[in-house]
């Protein structure tokens, strides 16, 4: 236990301190200059881009997650020949890195070598030599189409698992009293699903806010800084422009805001029981 | 429901058919990778691509193993073993005594929680410049202490809820015949939960196998993992596909094996437990 008390604690004082700093590449003083650091996040324009770009990510790819995820359920909910199998296959995606999810996608999309632009020659009769890793309109279908392959299979399983625990006799009860199909769905199978779907959303919504690896391995968060989520940007911040406090101001703000996201969530959901 | 068996019938037929397209979409990328992993580089530089390379020779795997470069998928093991070791070991316990003698109630379970989801740019920054100040930058020691702490609050929630699972009353009955505590933990709680200490740990090293930020941030050469390595070969417009295409297999063989061991647990692992298997 102290350990981990350590390990959490460490961090966040030692953000604090240094965010009230002025260290910079240049400047290595550890005077205190009040609240410059915070003063610039305000000002900032590429954070608020980068926070933007984080949002833009997470209203299109959780919805989507979540519809695929849930029709796919649907799918498999009954009985299938092969349905063990192809559930097994399927789980695939969610266990491999993000980093190797990130590198299999520029290799589909890769403009002259990727199978992408050959089947979309196909359909259009002529060839598509589409750059989807630097073409500004390109690279966030190109990034949304791997997030969501990687985690739509996350949502299926846990949404599946939910969905055949829904008790039966149920159903069957508001069938013959001639409930119609949307009905039933949200008078009786989306609230005992709820719970485990309010989990699944909350662990999605969590991950894509930090969202790095996939955006790393196809865009760098290019073109420009147009894909830049908050975890790139902290990085570059951090690694590359070596803006020491400015970087820890940063770092705090983000485990605040989760901080409050997070305690009124796990209120909310009740994952401990 | 009373529609005609011919319908049921068609509508079957075409589940499966829909089920079976689903799934081919989603593995086809995995399929890509792996075959392009086989390919010549002749192969790979080829456009229009080729779906199937005429031979599965391996010269990329063993280019890798030549250059040296498979050094970083023993570091991931070692980082990731060892560490998966430490954090199973001081987790289990820290849930015994989260899980049997109330320490701390739900706000510290809550707590805990709440920090396996802070995102690690949050952390990383002031875990650099400590691991500059004591020199474990680009070492094993600091990556396995590193994904340990990291893993532990996962550990510790999920070993919560298997022991919690397990009735009480067989500990009680084993604390009346004169076991210590350490003895009903060791010869009670470990065997009932075998099952879920297995699947655990299995999550625990793949999260910290697939782990990237952390180790582009820590490592530079000597420790560096798979992850980090393959992003190496990632260069604008020139990316060395057949180093990427076999590195990346290599690193997800691992996880592929493991999952296979351990479906039943999945579903309540990946939920954090909200879902009971």
């Amino acid at each position: 236990m102290l350990v981990l008390l350590l390990v959490a604690v460490f961090p966040l004082v030692y953000l604090i301190l240094v965010s009230f700093q002025g260290i910079t590449m240049m400047d290595n003083s550890a005077d205190f200059v009040g609240f410059i650091n915070y003063q610039a996040i305000l000002e900032d324009t590429r954070l608020w881009q980068a926070l933007w770009h984080t949002v833009v990510f997470l209203v299109i790819a959780l919805p989507l997650e979540l519809l695929l995820g849930l029709l796919m359920a649907q799918l498999f909910l009954e009985k299938l020949p092969g349905r063990q199998i192809m559930i097994g296959l399927l789980v695939l995606p969610v266990v491999i890195s993000p980093i190797v999810a990130g590198t299999i996608w520029s290799l589909m999309f890769d403009n002259r070598y990727g199978p992408i632009n050959q089947v979309l020659g196909w359909m259009v009769g002529h060839e598509m030599p589409l750059l989807w890793t630097i073409k500004p309109e390109l690279v966030y279908p190109a990034i949304l189409v791997a997030e969501v392959w990687q985690w739509t299979p996350f949502m299926f399983l846990l949404l599946l698992a939910a969905l055949s625990n829904v008790d039966k006799s149920q159903l069957e009860a508001a069938s013959i009293d001639g409930a119609g199909y949307w009905r039933i769905f949200f008078r009786i199978v989306l609230p005992s699903i709820w719970p485990v779907m309010a989990i699944a959303l909350l662990i999605r919504m969590l991950d894509l806010f930090r969202l790095f690896d996939v955006v790393w391995t196809l865009t760098q968060g290019g073109p420009g800084t147009m894909t830049e989520t908050i975890s790139i940007f902290t990085y570059s911040q951090g690694f590359k422009q070596f803006e020491t406090s400015y970087t820890a101001a940063v770092a705090l703000m983000i485990v605040v805001f989760l901080s409050v996201v997070l305690m009124w969530a796990l209120k909310r959901v009740g994952l401990s029981r | 429901m009373n529609k005609s068996p011919l319908t049921y019938r068609l509508r079957q037929h075409l589940r499966l058919v829909v089920a079976v397209a689903v799934t081919l979409v989603f593995l086809f990328p995995v399929y890509w990778l792996a075959m392009n992993s086989f390919k010549t580089a002749d192969e790979i530089y080829s456009s229009p691509p080729v779906w199937w390379p005429a031979s599965l020779q391996l010269n990329n795997y063993l280019v890798l193993f030549k250059d040296g470069d498979a050094v970083s998928v023993w570091n991931s093991l070692v980082v990731s073993t060892v560490s998966t070791v430490l954090a199973m070991s001081l987790g289990t316990l820290c849930a015994y005594s989260l899980a049997r003698f109330k320490t701390g109630g739900d706000h510290l379970s809550n707590w805990i929680i709440s920090q396996r989801m802070m995102p690690p740019i949050a952390v990383v920054f002031p875990i650099f410049l400590l691991y500059v100040f004591l020199g474990w930058v680009d070492t094993y020691i600091g990556m396995i202490l590193l994904y340990t702490a990291f893993n532990l609050p996962y550990v510790i929630w999920m070993m919560r809820g298997y022991i919690q699972d397990i009735p009480r009353s067989l500990e009680e009955a084993a604390l009346v015949d004169g076991c210590t505590h350490w003895e009903v933990f060791w010869k009670v709680v470990i065997p009932m939960c075998k099952g879920g200490l297995f699947a655990t740990a299995i999550f625990t090293f793949i999260f910290a196998w697939n782990e990237f930020l952390f180790a582009l941030v820590l490592t530079r050469t000597e420790a560096v993992t798979y992850t980090v390595q393959v992003t190496h070969y990632l260069g604008g417009q020139s990316n060395f596909w057949t180093k990427i295409a076999a590195m990346s297999v290599l690193g997800t063989l691992p996880v592929f094996i493991a999952v296979v061991f351990m479906q039943r647990y999945l579903v309540r692992g990946m939920s954090l437990g909200a879902v009971k298997g």
